[in-house]
């Protein structure tokens, strides 16, 4: 693929009246790119996916797809997008087949591929035992696959979920993070979800947007070396006292959780740490990261104080 | 791409409940009132025999039931139409025909299309019980064409009208009530004024459509009923675009 972004958005703009509800937002988006988009309720991400699907119009501002712009030419930017809204655009009064079919008519797929391109889609879905059910009688996980085999159907360039998983059962889940997994290698997607994990499991790269505004944005590895904070949680079956461990050169601080339980703060490598334990028979059982989650970091860039460095907030 | 929008709309129309009541319903009244009119003729039929250029059977018995259904399919039509883009709005559908590469002239055009389709399936069955008198006596076939013209393009008229009223809310029986109170309005607006140059009576559906039940097909008529749907299919597109910029 050429290197070109598939999506390129540029100083996005978006009013509700007076409201300002997306404000001055850009970011880019790369062919196997699985960008996951954070942000609290009423932050501005699904008003951003409905501008970059064409639903709404924004106020101001550039979105190009696959180097089409979507406002001057819409239906070429268009054919190259697939996009499960908040709510799975269904009929209800059709069955799976029939409503795939639509859809693909809809897409412009020529009418000799697409019996392939239905196959493929359920397939992926896990739809292939629904096909002939009505979709008003599928509980709400299939209808949620339905509305992802419709977003796929044409196999375009970009794909844009707003929260995917929403009333899926825990097996769906991770079933549809594989799907979103297995696509983003040949696709550019992007994801919008308020649930944590979900972006830890499946993206490799993140955007938090709060109020409108794009408060962080990272790939997922710069996102794994913000979430080093040099503390470590340690379980030791036989543990020395907290005056002992407060000793030793290495750890700069050590607090005690519990009888075995201590939190430690650590001047140079973890492998060391492991080493004086086994060394002085502790009877070394846990040794973790204390990671600055993504939750903490979502949690601090969202509940007000947006311009704190997080690298020096306080994970614990 | 128009064709498959009007095709599902269709489609939809005969999955739902609602569209085969009311062709039932207004199929039960129109020929209890074609039968009445039968009745009624033959009653007078030994009068007419004897008076000099007396109506035929195609004025006293065609021709009224195509008034009576006008006047059921200005009731019935709001409920057809009230959920063209209404409903759409209201689950969330409307978000796949955005988002799919089509033109928004293509979805208001393809939604009309799936409209129009339905309602010449009832100007057929409409036409059908009139033209069963075929079988026993003859017809001003003439007539009866200028009569099926005449609704089609009043059924059309309504249809646009409905068409525009669904864009506008995302409740069908507000899209539905408006309808009908906009097309009753449009039907009697003419009543009360005598005067033939009176910009009421051009206004009027009325004064537009019976002249073509007496067989008078008048170029003015026709053109009245096409510029009223292309104003309404216009507006249903503009209103349909600036919904996206409203949001």
């Amino acid at each position: 693929m050429s290197s070109q972004p598939l999506i390129k958005v540029n100083n996005l703009v978006r009013y509700y009246g007076d409201h300002c509800a997306v404000d001055d937002i850009s970011f880019e988006l790369a062919a196997g790119d699985i960008l996951g988009f954070l942000g609290p309720n009423g932050a501005g991400k699904s008003t951003t996916m409905q501008m970059l699907s064409g639903n709404l119009a924004p106020s101001e501002g550039e979105i190009v797809i696959n180097g089409v712009d979507l406002l001057d030419s819409p239906k070429a930017a268009k054919s190259a997008l697939g996009y499960l809204p908040e709510t799975p655009p269904l009929y209800k009064d059709m069955c799976v087949d029939e409503y795939l079919g639509y859809c693909a008519r809809l897409r412009r797929i020529p009418a000799q591929q697409i019996r392939e391109a239905l196959d493929l889609a359920k397939q992926r879905c896990g739809l292939a035992d629904v096909s002939k059910r009505l979709i008003g009688n599928l509980s709400k996980g299939y209808q949620q696959r339905v509305g992802i085999a419709q977003a796929i159907l044409h196999s375009p360039a970009v794909i844009i979920l707003d929260e995917p998983t929403v009333g899926l059962d825990p097996i769906q889940i991770r079933e549809i993070r594989e799907l979103i997994a297995d696509l983003g290698q040949s696709h550019g997607i992007i994801l919008s979800t308020h649930i944590l994990p979900e972006v830890q499991a499946v993206c490799n790269r993140v955007q938090i947007i709060n109020q409108g505004k794009l408060v962080y944005a990272s790939d997922m590895a710069g996102l794994l070396e913000q979430q080093d904070t040099g503390r470590y949680e340690l379980v030791l079956k036989q543990a020395p006292s907290i005056a002992e461990l407060n000793n030793i050169a290495l750890i700069k601080q050590a607090q005690q959780r519990g009888d075995h339980h201590f939190i430690v703060e650590i001047d140079g490598k973890v492998e060391e740490l492991a080493r004086l334990a086994v060394e002085n028979n502790w009877g070394l059982q846990k040794l973790v990261a204390d990671q600055k989650s993504l939750e903490n970091i979502f949690v601090t860039l969202t509940s007000g104080d947006a311009d704190t460095d997080i690298a020096h907030e306080d994970a614990a | 791409m128009i064709k498959a929008i009007a095709l599902r709309e269709l489609r939809s129309m005969f999955l739902s409940p609602l569209a085969w009541t009311v062709l039932a319903v207004t199929q039960l009244i129109l020929a209890w009132s074609f039968f009445t009119q039968i009745d009624f003729f033959f009653t007078i039929q030994s009068e007419l025999a004897t008076a000099p250029n007396a109506p035929g059977v195609t004025d006293l018995v065609v021709m009224p039931t195509y008034e009576v259904a006008s006047l059921i399919l200005l009731m019935v039509t709001p409920l057809l139409t009230m959920r063209l883009i209404s409903e759409e709005r209201r689950n969330g559908s409307i978000a796949l025909l955005l988002s799919s590469p089509v033109s928004m002239t293509q979805i208001v055009l393809g939604k009309y299309l799936g409209i129009l389709l339905f309602m010449l399936s009832f100007i057929a069955m409409i036409s059908l019980m009139p033209l069963s008198l075929l079988m026993g006596t003859q017809l001003d076939l003439g007539k009866i064409a200028a009569g099926m013209l005449a609704l089609t393009l009043l059924l059309a008229a309504f249809s646009s009208a409905g068409l525009f009223l669904s864009s506008l809310t995302d409740n069908p029986i507000i899209a539905a009530i408006s309808t009908f109170g906009l097309l009753l309005l449009l039907w009697i607006i003419s009543r009360n004024t005598g005067d033939t140059s009176d910009v009421f009576n051009h206004l009027s559906l009325l004064t537009h459509y019976t002249p073509m039940l007496r067989g008078l097909v008048n170029t003015g008529d026709v053109a009245y009923f096409l510029i009223f749907i292309a104003t309404f299919l216009v507006l249903t597109i503009r209103q349909m675009d600036s919904r996206r910029l409203q949001g």
